[in-house]
This record gives C-alpha cells, sequence and structure tokens, in this order.
C-alpha cells in the first residue's frame, strides 16, 4: 500500500477520535489557525510575497458570517462560505493594489490595509465597534441538523479543514502553482516566458484571502463571537510565525507550526505577556537559526540521509532554501 | 455643517496635527536613513520610539534626572541598544532576503514590546510637561511646550537631511547606498557605518519618544500605534526618499488633523486612503528619485 495513503488514513483516524479525548474547541481553534497558515503558506510559502495584513481576511470574514447567521437563518455552512468569498472579493481589490509594488513594500503597503480595514470596521455598527460582535447563533446544518454542540460541530469544522487542505494541496501541486513557484524563485523569467506574473499572482492573493476568510469564519462559529483582536495585525505577526516555524513552503509544516502556537498560547494564557513574548523570541530563532521551519529541517536531513546512502556526488545538489537569495 | 468650528477648534487641531506630524516626520526620516543603507525595514522603530519615552521615565522617576537631561541621555542609551542589536542580530541575516530583516525586527519589538508591559502594565503613565504654559493668540491658546516640539523637531530634520546631503559623511553614506563595495575599496569602514548608521537612525526614534512623552502618556502600545501610520508615509513618500519621508510626514499629519476637524469619523483612516490615492498615481512612491530607481 502507498505510505502517503497510510500516513492520511492514520491522520484522518486520528482526528476523527481526537474530541473523544482532547476538549473540542481547542482542536477547533487548532484546525481554524491550520487553515489560516496554509492560506498564509500559499502566498509566502509558495508565491514569496509575505503579507503583513493576512489578519484583514481573516477578521473581516468572521464579522460577515457572524452578521448572515445573527440575521439570517442561513445554514452554518453556507454563512461561512459566504465570509469566505467576501474576504476573496476584499482580497481581489486589495491585491491589485498592493502587487503594484514588490518584496519589502508589499509587506508595508498590506499591513497598511489590513489597518484601514480595522479602523473602518472599528466604526461600522454591525461589528459593535470595541465590544464586539457577541451571540453569533449556529444556524442548523444543511437546515435540518443541530450542531450547538461543540462536539458535533467539532465534525463540521473538521470537514471543512479537510476541504480546504485538499483544495490547497490541489493547488500547489497544479501547473498554476508550478507558475507560482517559478514566479517566488525568478519573476523575470516567467515573464520571459509569456506568463502575466502579476496575474497570477493576483490569483494567489485572492485564493489565499478566501482561504484566510474561511479560516476567519470557522472560528467565528466556533466562539460564537468576532472581535476586533482577529483583524488586527499581532494576528497576521502570529500567522507568519507559525509558517516560519513549521516550514515555509512545505505542505504540513505550518500545520504543525499553527498546532504548536495555539497550543503554546493556551498553556501561556495565564502567564500576562509572557505568550507574546514567547512568540517573539521563537521567530528570532527561527530566523537565526533554522529559516525552513522543523519540517523543512527535518526534510533536508531526510533528503541528505537518503543521497548519503546512495551516490555521494547526488549530495551536492541539496535543495536551497525558500526565498533564500543573496543580494 | 461648517458653521460650528471655532477658530480655536481648527487652529488647536491644526497645530495637533502639525505635532503628530513632526513625530511621523522624524520617525519616518529614520526609516528612510536605515532602509536606504541597509535595506532593513526596521520594524522595532516604534518599539525604539516606546523605549525613548520610557528611558525618560525612568531617568525621572528613579535618577530624578530631569527632562533636558533625558533628551540627551535617552536616544544615546537607546541608540546603544540599537547598535547591539546591529551587531549581534541584523548583521547575520544582511546576506539573505530583505524580508528577513524586516521579521526579526518585528520580533524584536514583540519581545521589547511585551517584557515593557509584562513588566510596567499596559496603561499609560502621564510625563510631567517641562514647559508649562501657554500664551494665548486671540484666536487661539498656545502652549510653549508644543511650540517647543514642533521647532526642535524642524531643526533636527533639517539638520539631519543637511547632515545626509551636504558633508563627507553623508557623501560617504550615499556613496554606500549604491555601492558598498566600491566604498570598501576606498578605505571605508562600512560595517562600522551601517552600525553608526542604524544606531542614528534608532536614536532618532528614541529623541522623537522623549519628546513625545510629555504630550502623549508613555505606554508600551504608544510605538505599534504610530508604526503603521509611519509605515504608509514611507510608501507614499517612496521609500529610502529621506526628504520625501519628511515632507510626507509633516503634510499627513496636516492632513489628519484637518480631517479630525471636517469629518472625524475619516481621522483614522486618512493616511490610508491617502496611500491608496498616491499607490494609484505614483507606483512608486511621489518623493522617488535617485536612490529608488536603484530597486
Amino acid at each position: 500500500m502507498n505510505p502517503k495513503l497510510i500516513i492520511i488514513l492514520v491522520a484522518a483516524a486520528l482526528a476523527i477520535a481526537a474530541p473523544f479525548f482532547v476538549y473540542p474547541v481547542l482542536l477547533m481553534t487548532i484546525l481554524c489557525f491550520v487553515i489560516f497558515a496554509c492560506s498564509f503558506n500559499l502566498l509566502l510559502g509558495y508565491t514569496g510575497l509575505l503579507c503583513f495584513g493576512h489578519a484583514m481576511f481573516f477578521g473581516g470574514a468572521a464579522y460577515i458570517t457572524g452578521q448572515i447567521l445573527k440575521t439570517t437563518s442561513i445554514s452554518v455552512e453556507v454563512a461561512i462560505l459566504c465570509g469566505a468569498l467576501a474576504a476573496g472579493l476584499l482580497g481581489l481589490v486589495i491585491g491589485q493594489l498592493s502587487i503594484r509594488r514588490q518584496g519589502i513594500q508589499f509587506a508595508m503597503i498590506t499591513l497598511a490595509f489590513s489597518q484601514l480595514v480595522y479602523f473602518v470596521l472599528l466604526q461600522m455598527e454591525f461589528t459593535g465597534g470595541e465590544n464586539g460582535m457577541q451571540g453569533i447563533p449556529r444556524n442548523p446544518l444543511f437546515g435540518l441538523v443541530e450542531v450547538r454542540d461543540s462536539f458535533s460541530f467539532y465534525y463540521v469544522i473538521l470537514a471543512l479543514s479537510a476541504v480546504a487542505v485538499f483544495a490547497f494541496y490541489r493547488i500547489v501541486h497544479s501547473p498554476f502553482g508550478e507558475v507560482l513557484k517559478a514566479i517566488r524563485d525568478n519573476e523575470a523569467r516567467v515573464e520571459s516566458l509569456g506568463f502575466d506574473p502579476e496575474k497570477f499572482k493576483l490569483v494567489a492573493f485572492t485564493l489565499s484571502a478566501t482561504m484566510a476568510g474561511l479560516a476567519g469564519a470557522m472560528k467565528a462559529t466556533v466562539f460564537q463571537f468576532a472581535t476586533l483582536t482577529d483583524l488586527s495585525w499581532p494576528v497576521s505577526g502570529e500567522v507568519i510565525l507559525m509558517t516560519l516555524l513549521g516550514g515555509l513552503g512545505t505542505l504540513t509544516g505550518p500545520m504543525f507550526g499553527a498546532a504548536i502556537i495555539i497550543l503554546m498560547n493556551d498553556h501561556l494564557a495565564g502567564f500576562g505577556e509572557w505568550a507574546l513574548i514567547g512568540q517573539g523570541v521563537i521567530l528570532l530563532v527561527v530566523i537565526v537559526l533554522f529559516r525552513r521551519g522543523f519540517v523543512g529541517e527535518i526534510g533536508a536531513l531526510m533528503k541528505y540521509l537518503a543521497r548519503r546512502g546512495k551516490k555521494p556526488s547526488a549530495a551536492l545538489v541539496t535543495a536551497k532554501p525558500v526565498v533564500e537569495q543573496s543580494r | 455643517m461648517f458653521e460650528n468650528i471655532t477658530s480655536q477648534l481648527l487652529f488647536g487641531q491644526i497645530l495637533l496635527g502639525l505635532i503628530n506630524g513632526s513625530f511621523y516626520a522624524m520617525l519616518s526620516m529614520g526609516l528612510a536613513i536605515i532602509f536606504g543603507l541597509m535595506n532593513v525595514v526596521n520594524f522595532a522603530h516604534g518599539a525604539q520610539y516606546m523605549l525613548g519615552a520610557f528611558v525618560a521615565w525612568l531617568l525621572l522617576t528613579f535618577l530624578g534626572v530631569p527632562y533636558w537631561g533625558a533628551l540627551v541621555i535617552a536616544p544615546i542609551a537607546v541608540a546603544l541598544l540599537g547598535m547591539l542589536m546591529e551587531r549581534l542580530l541584523l548583521r547575520r541575516l544582511q546576506n539573505l532576503d530583505h524580508l528577513y530583516g524586516l521579521l526579526a525586527t518585528y520580533a524584536v519589538s514583540l519581545i521589547v514590546e511585551g517584557l515593557i508591559r509584562q513588566r510596567y502594565g499596559s496603561t499609560g503613565i502621564p510625563y510631567d510637561n517641562p514647559m508649562p504654559g501657554g500664551m494665548n493668540l486671540g484666536f487661539m491658546f498656545l502652549p510653549y511646550y508644543r511650540v517647543w516640539v514642533v521647532v526642535f523637531s524642524l531643526v533636527t530634520c533639517i539638520g539631519t537631511w543637511l547632515l545626509i546631503e551636504h558633508t563627507k559623511l553623508g557623501a560617504y553614506l550615499r556613496a554606500a547606498n549604491e555601492n558598498p563595495n566600491i566604498v570598501e575599496a576606498f578605505g571605508i569602514n562600512v560595517p562600522k557605518m551601517v552600525t553608526l548608521t542604524y544606531g542614528f537612525g534608532v536614536g532618532l526614534a528614541a529623541l522623537s519618544g522623549v519628546l513625545a512623552a510629555p504630550i502623549y502618556q508613555v505606554s508600551p502600545s504608544m510605538g505599534s500605534n504610530v508604526m503603521i501610520v509611519v509605515f504608509a508615509v514611507v510608501v507614499i513618500g517612496g521609500m529610502g526618499s529621506i526628504v520625501g519621508a519628511m515632507a510626507t510626514g509633516y503634510m499627513l499629519g496636516i492632513v489628519e488633523g484637518l480631517t479630525k476637524v471636517l469629518y472625524p469619523e475619516a481621522a483614522s483612516v486618512v493616511i490610508f486612503l491617502f496611500m491608496i490615492v498616491a499607490l494609484f498615481m505614483r507606483p512608486s512612491g511621489i518623493f522617488s528619485g535617485r536612490s529608488e530607481g536603484a530597486r
């Protein structure tokens, strides 16, 4: 049997059994951030774009989904999708403007945009301003199945996450994904081959925003409230940390990164500022010592060992770390 | 909607805008200088500004050093910390993608802000105004300290600009910005210059922090709030353009102040709206000049 298939089956079995042993809300939080980290990875890891304002899609979609659920009787899964699509639309508009500048400026511009979205939503009535949006109901699934308790809702979130991860996998392994990686590695060459990098970047940005929106919309239904915190720039920083910690441009790295950071936040929640300080320290250590992230480092180690077992000359062709280039 | 605006309110907000603009100008100038030479977007700039204010407050509270002493000591102390950080951290990253410099300084700002917040709490601490009082101009009341801030920051900005554009030191700096290898071949110690430049930019941030302490309260989040606005200012002015950063800083401070009078709801977003317009009209920044073209 295919070893990949075995891993997937084991992971699926673990995910299905997990809520019997672990608090479901914690698991759902992890899943939301796993999807959020994947969306960010699509941009930075696979396209080489550092968006420092990803929280605007995450937090924005949370409000949209919350508002739909509060004011209508639309079923919960449709409301989540609407939130994701709204984030995608926002991504299309903001991407259009932001990709005009490259590299570091792209990061600064997206940060400024996220702050703009933050202030706009702060002043809008329906968001509840500083108090946030409270009491978001979980309307029945497909209009039929009640999912009010966390245990059954976990499986809804798990199913949505599985679909999102599968979509992410398909995107990065499609011809479109290959072009994205080529843009990341050498944009000029991609352009010379007749592709329009800007168009690809815009599509990637929109897809990533949609996925980040999906994550935020799910989070709003899990906690049944939406707050400005989810929109604020520290959340944008958090998703960068998750992605880098796990391994930029690796499929599973950011997922592990998200799980680790959420668990760390959960453990340090009672210790004031230490969660944030810990994040800063981890980010520094990752940047200085292992930029491939731990999944990336493990992968590199395995490749190295495999090559050493074969021909010694093949070991020269080691994979270059993502986004790393000399100036 | 305009008939109920008194001259008191209007000029008061313009003055406040000018004050904010002074801080935007000084901070974005420091950012532009650091970016110009090192290609690092110094995300820790806000934290260093906050540290300046905090050191001033610590000096006053625990050592009894007055404002005027702090105005000299705090920037130097914070600049030394910055140079240490450049040596130990940023130097290791200089050959990597510039994104790592941004992320590393972001990590530092998280740690610094977190530690200060953990130790001193997140509420603002008032800092006594060293120049109380003011004069009544008839149409508005003009506090002395605010005049001092505007004048002092203008002098600092113009002084820095003269230093960079019209002295030999500045010429080395601009040359190293264009091609560090050739400048090094002329016998100039470029790594040392990078350290000193970073220290200078950080010192400017800390100096703004000391200036800001009596106006705003000293609080751990004072830096991160202003930081993002300053990023937008730098984007509008054109990255690495020192004059652009300065002029845009003052201009947007005043625009923000006027918006507070005319349409208060938009005051917090007007700078970002400006950024969108600037991105449309001049994708490389309204003051982008020589130093921008290379990138």
